[in-house]
């Protein structure tokens, strides 16, 4: 689908987030790091940080979320960019206004940044292909194909609890075959160099040649997060789950459901993730849900400044004159 | 470069500018006071004057690189660091502390950035090195050393182990 890298400038700087693939360790390392120094901002009795003031940022949702799109707007908030929000289902796209007369409108309104959430694959990818110059795009979940902010955020969070991603041993548990969360989430631990990554779940949730990706394939829970560093549980989709690919919610949670006794197999020191929302009692138990190995509103919390830092980076290229780190008064 | 000044002198300079800071903070209480240094230079300068001062409150650092006002034309400083400001900010007498006092525009980013933590007290500007060149109406209180400068020449701390103030010439 993606024919060649549009995500950078011609200095190897990201213009756009469209996907994790493509994007080299140090990249993820740096907006790790620039998430980092952005953790603090939550801190302050003002909660924000003036570096994207006269920005104007776009959230473009073809699709229901809320978690992200919220997320996304605290983040481009708290750098004082104005955001904007378009329900595309309710907006002139019903009257037959064209996606891409839609755009050139929203170009001529000096928009500076467009955070596309889109049920199709690849929808941020085509935006981004036909966007001025001066706009950037992030992709903030396009259909079953990438989610890379989530990932972004999983990987910061993994970070901060685990330091160092080589010696770390990852399973990702649950429904792969519709996750464009697990898409990411496996293109960003292979660059980053974990010891070893395992998907696991019943051969219907796995999708075909998953292991050309590098990963493990597991179908007994036990033995799939056995001495697991990092468990990710996901959420079953129920909505995109059409036809009989699971006997029941129950049978599921019996067989792969993450309960307090299946996550002893785990490392006592394993943290638990989930990218939300949550289906209790589906795919994890509400114990381990509340339990103390979750982080999982972690997550939401590093959600933000994993956003702030790609938002910032991604408008935060020099426009003109020399790039440098400057110097200094 | 030109003009290196040894460990002993710089050190000897905050020596000096620490004595100066005791005999003007002297009439307060000590946990009153709450000193910041500036990234990378001035924290280098901070935690000596912390310990020569004996202040209560841990030192909080800045990276100002958030409040930059050339963000839109160097853009963001891929080395960025946290700023951690653990003690409350609020009534709180701040010592900002940067290496070198140049243009005035650190200052006033990092002032902003301060407010945006809090309303301090008072807050009082110690810089280890001031040159010619300001832009803006900053002045600091305590200055360790005065270079009178062209615009071509940069004076630079470095360190941290051994803090080194040296002029360069701008190629």
């Amino acid at each position: 689908m993606i024919q060649k890298n549009i995500q950078l400038d011609s200095q190897g700087r990201l213009r756009h987030l469209l996907t994790i693939e493509g994007l080299k360790r140090q990249m993820l390392m740096d907006i790790f790091d620039t998430a980092e120094s952005l953790i603090s901002v939550a801190g302050q009795s003002v909660k924000k940080v003036p570096i994207l003031r006269g920005k104007t940022i776009v959230n473009l949702f073809f699709e229901d979320s809320t978690r992200t799109l919220t997320t996304f707007e605290l983040a481009a908030k708290r750098l004082s960019a104005d955001v904007l929000k378009i329900n595309v289902r309710t907006s002139s796209n019903s009257k037959g206004e064209n996606l891409l007369d839609m755009l050139r409108n929203l170009e001529a309104m000096h928009c500076d940044m467009f955070v596309v959430r889109h049920a199709e694959s690849g929808a941020a990818h085509l935006i981004a292909s036909h966007v001025a110059p001066h706009i950037s795009v992030v992709n903030a979940g396009d259909g079953r194909h990438a989610h890379p902010t989530q990932a972004l955020l999983d990987m910061f969070t993994i970070r901060r609890h685990k330091g160092e991603f080589a010696p770390l041993t990852v399973a990702i548990v649950g429904d792969i075959m519709h996750s464009r969360v697990a898409r990411s989430q496996i293109h960003a631990l292979t660059t980053l160099g974990v010891s070893e990554l395992r998907v696991v779940a019943p051969k219907t949730l796995i999708p075909p040649k998953v292991d050309s990706l590098g990963v493990h394939v597991y179908h007994d829970m036990e033995e799939g997060i056995e001495d697991a560093d990092v468990v990710i549980v996901l959420r079953l989709q129920k909505e995109r789950m059409l036809g009989a690919m699971l006997p029941s919610e129950h049978e599921y949670f019996n067989c792969y459901g993450l309960t307090s006794e299946k996550l002893k197999a785990a490392k006592p020191d394993a943290i638990v993730m989930h990218p939300g929302p949550i289906n209790r009692n589906v795919e994890i138990d509400s114990e381990v849900a509340d339990g103390p190995q979750s982080v999982i509103l972690e997550q939401v919390t590093n959600g933000i400044a994993v956003r702030m830092a790609v938002m910032s980076m991604v408008l935060g290229r020099p426009t003109m004159g020399n790039p440098t780190t400057g110097v200094d008064d | 470069m030109q003009d290196g000044q040894n460990n002993n002198e710089v050190e000897q300079l905050i020596e000096n500018m620490g004595q100066q800071l005791a005999s003007r903070i002297s009439a307060y209480a000590k946990d009153q006071f709450l000193m910041i240094g500036i990234h990378t230079g001035g924290v280098w300068v901070a935690e000596r004057l912390h310990e020569i001062l004996e202040l209560e409150q841990p030192i909080g650092t800045l990276d100002i690189s958030f409040y930059r006002d050339d963000f839109s034309r160097i853009g963001l400083n891929p080395q960025v660091k946290p700023s951690k400001l653990s003690t409350a900010v609020d009534d709180r007498h701040i010592i900002l502390v940067d290496d070198i006092l140049h243009t005035g525009r650190t200052i006033r980013a990092a002032m902003n950035e301060i407010f945006d933590y809090g309303r301090p007290a008072s807050i009082t500007l110690v810089a280890l090195g001031e040159r010619s060149g300001r832009e803006l109406p900053i002045q600091a209180d305590i200055v360790g050393k005065h270079f009178d400068l062209d615009s071509h020449e940069h004076v630079k701390l470095t360190g941290p182990e051994e803090l080194i103030l040296s002029i360069t010439q701008a190629p």
